[in-house]
This record gives C-alpha cells, sequence and structure tokens, in this order.
C-alpha cells in the first residue's frame, strides 16, 4: 500500500518533467529559429561607393633618392582606417606599376589593414594625436627589393603619405602579418616607431 | 789618503753645484692624435643581405668593398679596423663596440644594392645632440651627427669629382646611430648610362676600386680638414 503523500509527490514529479520537456521545446526551437536568421547570406543592403576623393600620395623616386607629393582622385571612405588603406593602396599600386620610379611588387592587396588609436603618453595639449599601425602582408615583404635607398623610401613615403592626408596621426609603426619583424627586407628598420613629420619631404631636405 | 779623496770629491761636488747656463728644455711635441678608420662590411653568415642581379650575394660585395678600401687606406699609412674579414655573422651592437673601441675618426658601414644609380649616401636621421657624459646606446651618434654630415660632404665631393652620381640622405641607421664618431653608410649601386641601363653592376671589380679610390681620397682629406680634431671628442 503506497501512502497517500508519496502519490502526491510523485504526480507533482511527474508534472514538473513535464513542464521543463516542454519548455527546453521551446527553447530549441527559438535557438534554432535564431541560428538561421543568422546565416542568411543574401544581401539586404546595397554597398555604398564613396565618392572620389582628391588625395595626396607621397612617391618615391629610387633615382634621385626623393619623396614627391601627387595628386589622385581615388574613392575614400568616410572612416579613417579605411581611409588609410585605401590611399596606402592606391600608392603601392603605383609602386607596382610597371613604369614605376620605385618599383615594388605587391600592389594594393600588401596593405593588410591600418589600425588607427590615440598616441600612448600623448600631452593633453595633443590628445588629438595618434597612432597608425600599419599592418603589411607576408609577401609584400618577402618581395620587397633589398637595400638601405628603397626600403627606407617604402617606410617613409608610407609614413608621409598618411600625414598627407590623416594630418592628425603622427606616429607610424608597421607590422608584417600581425607580427612585429626587424627589418622591411633586411635594412630599413621596423621595430621603431616612425614620426610622420620626419618624413615629410620639405624643400631640400631629402628623407 | 782617504781624507786626501774625501776633499777630491767634495771639491768636484762644489764644482758641480756651480750654477752653469744651461738651455731651458724644450717641450715634447704634441703627439698626433691616431687616425683609425673603422670599414664594417654590413651582412655576413647567415645574414646575407640583397640578392644582386649578377648572382652574388650583398654580403660578398660588401667585404670585397671593404677589403678594397682597407688596402688603399692601409698603403696611404691610415690605420683601419674592420668590423668583419670574412664570411661571419656580427650583430649591429657588436659593430658599434668595435667603432666605439678603436676611437674612430671615420666610421663607414659598407652595402650595396640593385635599384637605383650610382653612390648612397647616408647619415643617420636623428637629431644633433650637445655631448654628455653618458650616451643612450641608441642614441649615441647624436653628438656626431653635424660632423657625420660634414663627412658626406666631404665623400660626396670625392665621389662626383669622380664622375659617380651620388645621392645623399639622412635615414634611421640601426647600428650607425650607436656608433661614436662620424659615421655614414655607403651603398653602392649599379651605374647607369643617360638611358638608365646598368653599364655596371655593383659588385664590378673595376666600379668598385673606382669608388674604393674616390673613398679613400675623401679620407685623406678629411684627414688633412683642421676642424676634423674637433669631431673625435665633441
Amino acid at each position: 500500500m503506497i501512502p497517500r503523500y508519496q502519490k502526491i509527490l510523485l504526480a507533482l514529479l511527474l508534472i514538473a518533467s513535464l513542464g521543463m520537456g516542454i519548455k527546453l521545446w521551446q527553447l530549441r526551437d527559438h535557438a534554432h529559429k535564431s541560428l538561421l536568421a543568422g546565416e542568411s547570406t543574401a544581401p539586404t543592403k546595397a554597398p555604398e561607393i564613396a565618392p572620389a576623393e582628391q588625395a595626396t600620395l607621397v612617391a618615391a623616386n629610387d633615382l634621385d633618392n626623393s619623396l614627391v607629393p601627387q595628386m589622385h582622385s581615388l574613392p575614400l571612405p568616410a572612416d579613417p582606417g579605411a581611409r588609410a588603406r585605401a590611399v596606402l593602396g592606391k600608392l603601392l599600386d603605383l609602386y607596382a606599376a610597371p613604369d614605376s620610379t620605385h618599383p615594388v611588387p605587391g600592389g594594393a592587396t600588401s596593405v593588410d589593414q591600418v589600425f588607427l588609436m590615440p598616441v600612448p603618453g600623448a600631452r593633453p595639449s595633443n590628445s588629438s594625436a595618434q597612432l597608425a599601425v600599419v599592418n603589411l602582408t607576408g609577401s609584400f615583404a618577402a618581395s620587397h627589393p633589398s637595400g638601405l635607398e628603397t626600403e627606407s623610401l617604402t617606410v617613409l613615403s608610407i609614413c608621409a603619405t598618411i600625414r598627407a592626408n590623416l594630418p592628425n596621426v603622427t606616429e607610424v609603426r608597421f607590422l608584417v602579418d600581425g607580427q612585429q619583424r626587424p627589418t622591411l627586407a633586411g635594412h630599413a628598420d621596423l621595430t621603431r616607431t616612425y614620426l610622420t613629420a620626419d618624413a615629410t619631404p620639405t624643400e631640400g631636405n631629402r628623407p | 789618503m782617504k781624507l786626501l779623496f774625501g776633499l777630491a770629491f767634495s771639491l768636484s761636488c762644489t764644482a758641480q753645484q756651480t750654477p752653469t747656463p744651461v738651455p731651458a728644455p724644450q717641450p715634447p711635441p704634441p703627439p698626433t692624435p691616431r687616425f683609425v678608420v673603422v670599414l664594417d662590411a654590413a651582412h655576413g653568415g647567415d645574414d646575407s643581405g640583397a640578392h644582386l642581379d649578377s648572382g652574388q650575394l650583398e654580403k660578398s660585395a660588401n667585404l670585397a668593398l671593404n677589403i678594397r678600401l682597407r688596402s688603399l687606406l692601409t698603403a696611404r699609412g691610415i690605420q683601419v679596423i674592420t668590423t668583419r674579414e670574412s664570411d661571419i655573422s656580427i650583430d649591429l651592437d657588436r659593430r658599434a663596440e668595435v667603432a666605439n673601441h678603436a676611437n674612430a675618426a671615420v666610421c663607414l658601414s659598407l652595402h650595396a644594392s640593385e635599384n637605383g644609380s650610382g653612390v648612397h649616401l647616408f647619415a643617420s636621421s636623428l637629431a644633433p645632440a650637445q655631448p654628455t657624459r653618458f650616451l643612450a646606446w641608441k642614441t649615441a651618434q647624436s653628438p656626431w651627427i653635424t660632423r657625420s654630415l660634414a663627412l658626406a660632404g666631404a665623400v660626396n665631393s670625392a665621389l662626383t669629382h669622380a664622375g659617380f652620381n651620388v645621392t645623399l640622405g639622412r635615414i634611421p641607421l640601426p647600428g650607425v646611430e650607436s656608433m661614436t664618431c662620424p659615421a655614414l653608410a655607403l651603398e653602392i649601386s649599379p651605374q647607369r648610362d643617360s638611358d638608365n641601363t646598368i653599364t655596371a653592376e655593383p659588385d664590378n671589380p673595376d666600379y668598385q676600386a673606382r669608388v674604393a679610390a674616390s673613398i679613400a681620397a675623401a679620407v685623406l682629406e678629411w684627414r688633412s680638414d683642421p676642424t676634423r680634431t674637433e669631431a673625435r671628442q665633441p
């Protein structure tokens, strides 16, 4: 003979089990619907084409070791990091062209990313100063010609081009495939922080 | 007898103590400061540097120029210290240590490249600074920058006079920036004609010999420069 209180307890447990089972089914169904919604790859918004703007590219010339500003019209995104990547991509496209004055293979895809961040330890009077971290691809570094002049011109022209288009950027650091690398191709030091003011071409003062 | 000897000895001593006109001793001439040139053939060992179009590696071309220049300077009575005489690997700090221990009057870091044209002369882009008792290792070149630029002018003049296309520049130079001497990095690039066609590769023996002769002439001129000695103790 089963006591009455045990029958009540068993009934309560059965009711609780059924309730939990129903709740579990509802949660699973909800998660499945969320997953299906997230996997949707159909374009829902047309891509916006940035309007073409004038950009200054500071191009290098191996024959006279000079940096010369050139004006180019190209689509520039509003985001500063993407903007920096766009102008550097155009600069490296110039270098990859057959008639380049500073031949370097690779082109626009050689700039993987450009990160902008506040300069660490900047004075309050210069709080808008930014540090640009340029992440180059390993294939660009591997195929870059080796030499004091050619490597230095690449590094300095990147710094000068960033400064010409993003005046708030005062310092530039370089990464290759997201890692620090001693030199670009055996000569130009990539471990240091470059000051963009030092790279800017001035009359009678070559880099 | 002993008394006579004693008397004679005391008389002779008295005679020796008598003041006689003696010409004042001439001060010794000031020692001629040592003039040491440090030649640093860049790269070496595992670090081969650039690959030249001739098939040679930059480290070998640098060493060849290093040996040519050392011979020319030694033949002119200049003491030369080299950072390497064979295909060995030396880090940048060790190269600067060699230069600094030598208390050199000229330090030249020798490079070769397939890019550009003629000879590239580079001084460090460090800002000139006043000498201090203790110098930071990474920027020890700062007090010598002015003299390094003057040395670049002398080498540029000699190379241009010899008909070479010379480009001058100031760039970050790890290693050289730890040297406490007038210091330059010198990079030989192909010799090109007006059509930009290569007429001599950087490892061409005749081309290297002509460049080395011009550099040696510049070093001799630098040695005779009366303001040069200021560079040794800025």
